[in-house]
């Protein structure tokens, strides 16, 4: 359905802001369909892989990584501009990422922290997502995000078609699978009722509970599972912890971390939401 | 892009670096015919890990540190354990030691593999990339996604999944992998060792420029076999130091021109990580397999040809694979997964071997296990100086080039060294200056 006249072909361009280069990895992670797709689509744009260049305006452009530099806005506009579809990949361009930490502290002491020099740095005081700046098409969750989502997301630009990627939870996930929730028979604090489905409820296959790096799931109740984690033992800070990861910045993991800073550290109105 | 300056110098201006992980460039600058300036530009943004890991618990590291790369997330992982469990003043037991063996040999396998057969051998092959080899050399880009993929098996097999893996935590494992799940790779990993083996005699036909390091090599070295996931320090300059002596021997300095911090050895300069300093330092530690492999591709007991540095790789590769296949065919059931590690208050040291070098971490906690200080000095960091030095001797000899022909050679200097700009931030776009 889109398909570039110049190409024959639809383009596809690989885009990278603040990032681990893992969600760009994963395409290169498809070791048996790497060559299938390259048939079907031209990589107009894919630094990480390959030095040649096309031009745009793109069919398909996934761009990886948040949005934490002045020079990145303006990055991201020209993007736009160009492409027909931009899906964001992983956490960081669909959340803002780990690096969205920044937005509960203080950039200027991180700065100073981490450089002899901060005045030779050039940063924002919030990460964000690409979603903040520009209309994003689809954006796909995980930190890294599952390959098979990727192929399913990439098919369906091709293809013209909404991608079919579950907004249930991880419960789901186990359920279907047959694991035993280890937070009902083993008490670990699991954070699978409230976070997206798509990883095939990897941790708690592996005995451990879900640490939410799809982010949160449609309609999650955040602050039920918080109450139960405080009723089984652990600390408002252990809370506010488990929400403050790889999607801290999304809203409904934001607030809730945020609740739990409040009740941690009383207001001049006393005790937090 | 190339353009004059108005005292009459001239700078070459080339994009985005390819084909390296992260975002860089190269700025040059070209006097009389004389490089005068070389400075490697990481433009990746800081992401201010050192930072925000202050106030985090004690067992977050090893998932958040992976964030640092999807390249090699075990290196984060592992070094920030070994730290932590440094602290608090456990070693894990010798079984849990080998079961992070495994899994980093399968980072290795997958990150060896991507940057030999994606990144590296299209410089040597002359293509763009490796899509575009695949036309011409497609059994050669199937060997090469092949063996990436065998390393990606076993990283699913034993961390869950192969980019940030989930299943490593403080004091060892959440599951151990059973006997009959790591058999069940066997054939996959026989097929990549005879794989890694072809790859070496491939990579030893490439034409190499001439051109002998000077620096000092820096490595692990592990009280027996090839240095991975531990070891002491040990250089080409008599240095022998244990790891908790990092901060007294290596020094952070912050540029203008790059958000990577440079490293420099004993207050002496450049000192380079990876693959060569590796093999310089253990060649006596690789298997029979690996050194006869080495040998056949005309590599003697020491490297010092940054570009015969892809052999190198071919070689670890051929190493880690007969590693763990030698680790799979001895383990036993049984073995608990983890021993506990307790939060105690002090400083803690750890490092380990990423597939492109040394990366070191060192946290300080309080009694609760809260993080007051957090430090961690990765592989492309120490290397930056050394590939900066590198380009400038290159740069000299290639002066008469196209600004076309000049870039692309640099870039093919820098890519020797198979460096991670994601992990140095706290890296390509080439410019040269010419009058």
């Amino acid at each position: 359905m889109y398909t570039s006249a110049a190409h024959g072909k639809p383009t596809l361009a690989v885009w990278k802001f603040a990032s681990c280069d893992g969600c760009q990895l994963t395409l290169l992670n498809c070791e048996d369909e790497l060559m299938a797709l390259a048939g079907a689509v031209t990589i107009a744009y894919f630094p990480e892989a390959t030095r040649a260049v096309v031009e745009g305006p793109y069919d398909v452009s996934l761009v990886e990584g948040s949005v934490t530099t002045p020079e990145e806005i303006e990055r991201i506009g020209r993007i736009r501009e160009m492409s027909r579809l931009v899906v964001t990949i992983g956490a960081c361009a669909t959340s803002g990422g780990i690096q969205a930490l920044r937005n509960f502290g203080d950039v200027a002491e991180f700065r100073s922290i981490v450089y002899a020099h901060p005045e030779y740095l050039s940063t924002l005081s919030r990460s964000t997502p690409i979603s903040a700046h520009v209309s994003v098409d689809f954006e796909l969750r995980g930190c890294p995000i599952d390959k098979n989502q990727l192929l399913e997301v990439l098919a369906a630009s091709i293809q013209g078609r909404r991608p079919r990627v579950p907004t249930y939870s991880v419960c789901v996930e186990c359920k279907r699978k047959g694991v035993v929730c280890v937070a009902v028979a083993h008490g670990t604090p699991c954070l699978g009722p409230v976070t997206q489905a798509g990883c095939g409820a990897l941790c708690p296959l592996f005995a451990r509970g879900c640490y939410g790096c799809f982010g949160p799931q449609d309609t999650p109740n955040t602050s039920s599972l918080a109450d139960r984690l405080l009723a089984q033992g652990m600390a408002h800070e252990d809370v506010m912890r488990i929400y403050r990861t790889f999607n801290a910045a999304s809203e409904p993991f934001r607030q809730e971390s945020e609740r739990q800073e409040h009740a941690l550290a009383p207001t001049a109105e006393g005790e937090g939401p | 892009m190339s353009h004059k300056l108005t005292d009459g110098g001239q700078v070459l201006h080339v994009g985005t670096l390819a084909r390296v992980e992260g975002e860089g460039g190269m700025h040059l600058e070209i006097h009389d015919g004389h490089v005068t300036q070389v400075e490697l530009r990481i433009f990746e943004p800081p992401r201010f890990y050192e930072a925000f890991l202050r106030g985090r618990a004690w067992t977050e590291p090893p998932d958040i540190t992976a964030r640092i790369c999807g390249i090699c997330p075990v290196a984060y992982q592992f070094s920030a354990c070994m730290a932590l469990e440094d602290v608090c003043g456990v070693s894990v037991p010798e079984a849990i030691g080998t079961m992070r063996r495994l899994l980093y040999c399968g980072e290795w396998i997958e990150s060896h593999a991507l940057h030999v057969y994606l990144l590296h051998a299209p410089d040597f092959l002359g293509y763009p990339g490796a899509i575009e080899m695949a036309k011409d050399h497609g059994p050669v880009v199937e060997r090469g996604l092949r063996l990436k993929k065998v390393g990606n098996q076993l990283m699913t097999l034993v961390g869950g999944r192969s980019v940030h893996p989930i299943n490593v935590r403080l004091g060892g494992f959440y599951r151990m992998p059973s006997v009959a799940e790591l058999r069940g790779l066997r054939p996959a990993l026989e097929q990549g060792l005879e794989d890694a083996l072809e790859t070496v005699r491939l990579v030893s036909t490439f034409d190499f420029p001439e051109m002998q390091q000077p620096y000092t090599y820096l490595s692990l070295r592990p009280a027996s076999g090839y240095p991975i996931e531990a070891g002491r320090v040990v250089t080409t300059a008599g240095g022998d130091w244990d790891v908790r002596e990092w901060p007294q021997h290596i020094t952070e300095h912050h540029v203008a021109h790059s958000n990577a911090l440079h490293a420099t050895l004993d207050g002496e300069g450049p000192y380079v990580v990876g693959p060569l300093a590796r093999y310089t330092l253990n060649h006596d530690r690789l298997s029979p397999l690996a050194q006869q492999a080495a040998a056949e591709a005309g590599l003697g007991t020491t490297c010092r040809n940054p570009f015969r540095s892809i052999i190198v790789r071919a070689v670890e590769l051929v190493e880690v694979l007969h590693e763990a296949l030698r680790i799979i065919d001895g383990w036993r059931d049984g073995v608990p997964p983890s021993v506990p590690v307790p939060a105690r208050a002090g400083e803690g040291f750890g490092a380990t071997e990423a597939p492109r070098g040394v990366l070191f971490h060192r946290y300080t906690l309080d009694e609760a296990g809260t993080i007051l200080d957090a430090q961690i000095v990765p592989p492309t960091s120490q290397n930056q100086p050394s590939i900066e030095a590198d380009l400038r001797e290159l740069a000299e000899a290639w002066v008469r080039l196209s600004d076309h022909d000049l870039s692309h050679r640099c870039e093919e200097a820098i890519r020797n060294y198979d460096p991670c700009i994601s992990c140095a931030t706290h890296f390509l776009d080439l410019t040269v200056e010419r009058s």
